[in-house]
């Protein structure tokens, strides 16, 4: 029973760890950069003693977290390890023009387990900003990873970062569709679900165990709730007609669907585990694409009962909806930034569609793409980027863009579409 | 060896159906653990199977069973009402018969503004039919949006193909 060289445990854990690495290299979402911020802050990251020895990456983690955001620039902080005990030598560091510096130690504790430590200094202040110390099983440790990156964003940037955030897609090859959780940076993708009809819509419950979304897999588009931990699959509505649009309320209670089991789409909520729906919209046309407002007070919808699609708002308690968006013959899919301040949608301009950012207090509408094929706009828990799916040379990508559309990002797999992005919350 | 070889692809095996390796978290120092949520556990759908049908439904006027829409709009045209009338006869001396109406559109738009552009395109065939005696207990009206496109075309030709409602009896969905 006992595997010739090696303790069974430990080749476990040594051909656990190749197989991780081989199947997140053949399915990882690739994200480069292709647009940064006009005023980045110059940051070094030191190599943390300990990591060479240990044949972990863990800076190359959060160098490449900060330099995606495209909110920092990277000072070269040379090959030299440097632990967060060390004294400091502002005066070299303000030469290589670094503003802030990280510096820290990676070593595995008797349980086998990996801790970082770090601290992170004010170069021209001369001051210590705080520093963390995070465990992680050795698989995890690109996850302590993104929390150094997030503690450094926080830090420099003075809101919180989204680093250790993950993303839902739907990943389609042939007639191969997969619904796939991947790490904000791409890597570590896992299927949670296989199916040959597609899948459209996923919606994050508010905690992440959790992911609403339309499947097809019985030749009508159903609504399942899925619980990403143990795959345990419930149809929240699967009513005569189409089911579809899943949204949940701020507080995970509720889900806003749209059913047509009363003639065409409208909007109802119902209870996060099913139940009874309860109608919400009443108009002779269309209503789709129900989205809370952060508050929750408020369903943001795309209706045509005006005469073409355009975006509309009504309490949840119910009452007349007021539209929001004027220009353009057809407005839809928005969706409200997480600090209630603005709305993203797509809109159609001379017959590309594009992303729009309105703010909500002015109504002034920003453009922030020009691909002309932008669908399904997804926030960031922090508000500033929005992640879409857009077509780039016949192929469906993913594109991220900041809401001041500075820093943009491009998502993409090496085969296949991408498609229909649902950037999750803040872990708990 | 071949033994140990299998031990490994099973080992394998296992490792990936159960996701990477974790160990549970434990608080023993001052460090913070970062919380496991690797494990997202992995399910395959099925799909349903189709059954036979009569000649009377796969021959002559009634396997015609499509129904196309101009662009933006979902009322059916003179030149498809006799197709629907036909289907509704059928099914109104044949009560045992069920029909299932699937909407579709082109790609270009919100992948649900489609889904609810697709079901009042088989919608208006729904109502067609109960308006000429089909009951409505033997048809519904889904929409595919534009998920399942017939035609898989990025041009005019392709997108005025997948402007259509199908007509799906019994055994076919």
């Amino acid at each position: 029973m006992k595997f010739p060289c090696f303790s069974n445990r430990f080749a476990r854990l040594l051909l656990g760890g190749w197989l991780c690495w081989s199947v997140v290299a053949e399915a990882q979402l690739a994200i480069e950069i292709t647009g940064a911020g006009a005023n980045r802050i110059p940051v070094a990251i030191a190599n943390f003693v300990g990591e060479a020895q240990s044949g972990q990456a863990l800076t190359a983690v959060v160098k490449g977290d900060l330099e995606r955001s495209g909110l920092f620039s990277l000072v070269n902080a040379g090959n030299e390890a440097v632990s967060e005990t060390a004294a400091v030598d502002y005066g070299g560091w303000k030469l290589l023009g670094a503003d802030a510096l990280a510096a820290g130690s990676l070593r595995r504790n008797t349980d086998g387990r990996m801790e970082a430590r770090f601290r992170l200094y004010d170069i021209n202040r001369q001051g210590n900003l705080g520093g963390a110390a995070y465990l992680a099983a050795p698989p995890q440790l690109r996850a302590a990873g993104h929390r150094i990156a997030d503690y450094i964003y926080e830090k420099l940037t003075g809101e919180k970062g989204v680093f250790s955030t993950r993303i839902a897609y739907v990943h389609k090859t042939g007639g191969r569709y997969e619904l796939r959780i991947a790490d904000s940076d791409g890597q570590n993708a896992q299927t949670a679900l296989v199916s040959r009809e597609p899948i459209i819509s996923p919606a994050w419950s508010p905690d992440g165990a959790r992911i609403a979304y339309v499947s097809f897999e019985n030749k009508k588009p159903i609504i399942f709730v899925h619980s990403l931990a143990t795959g345990a699959r419930q149809v929240i509505a699967n009513f005569k007609g189409s089911n579809s649009a899943p949204a949940w309320s701020p507080d995970g209670r509720r889900l806003a669907i749209v059913l047509t089991r009363d003639g065409n789409s409208q909007i109802y909520t119902i209870g996060a585990n099913g139940g009874a729906p309860v109608r919400l919209t009443s108009s002779a046309g269309i209503d789709t694409e129900p989205q809370f407002s952060a508050d929750g007070a408020q369903i943001y919808f795309t209706s045509d009962r005006g005469g073409s699609p355009q975006i509309y708002r009504v309490a949840v308690a119910g009452g007349v909806a007021e539209r929001i968006t004027f220009e353009s013959n057809y407005n839809v899919s928005p969706h409200p930034s997480p600090d209630g301040r603005n709305m993203a949608f797509i809109t159609r301009q001379d017959g590309r569609f594009q992303l729009a950012l309105m703010d909500l207090q002015s109504r002034q509408v920003q453009m922030l793409s020009d691909f002309g094929r932008d669908e399904s706009p997804s926030f960031a828990p922090n508000g500033r980027m929005i992640v879409l799916a857009t077509e780039v040379n016949g192929r469906g990508i993913l594109s991220a863009v900041s809401t001041d559309g500075s820093i943009r990002q491009r998502l993409s797999v090496p085969v296949g579409d991408v498609r229909e992005p649902a950037w999750g919350p803040f872990p708990r | 060896m071949k033994k140990i070889v299998f031990r490994i692809f099973v080992a394998l095996a296992a490792l990936t159906l159960a996701g990477c390796p974790t160990a549970p978290p434990r608080q023993e120092t001052d460090a913070a653990p970062v919380e496991e949520r690797g494990g997202v556990a992995r399910v395959d759908t099925d799909g349903v199977d189709s059954g036979n049908l009569p000649d009377i439904l796969t021959k002559g006027a009634l396997s015609k069973r499509s129904v196309y829409f101009a662009l933006d709009r979902y009322d059916i045209e003179e030149g498809y009402r006799d197709l629907v009338a036909a289907h509704a006869r059928f099914l109104a001396e044949n009560r045992g018969f069920k029909v299932l109406i699937q909407g579709n559109t082109d790609e270009r738009g919100s992948r649900e503004y489609n889904l609810s552009l697709g079901q009042k395109r088989a919608e208006a065939v729904r109502q067609m039919l109960l308006l000429l005696g089909v009951q409505e207990a033997q048809v519904e009206a889904v929409s595919l949006g534009e998920e399942k496109p017939r035609a898989e075309g990025h041009n005019e030709t392709a997108w005025a193909e997948n402007r259509r409602a199908d007509i799906l009896y019994s055994g076919e969905f």
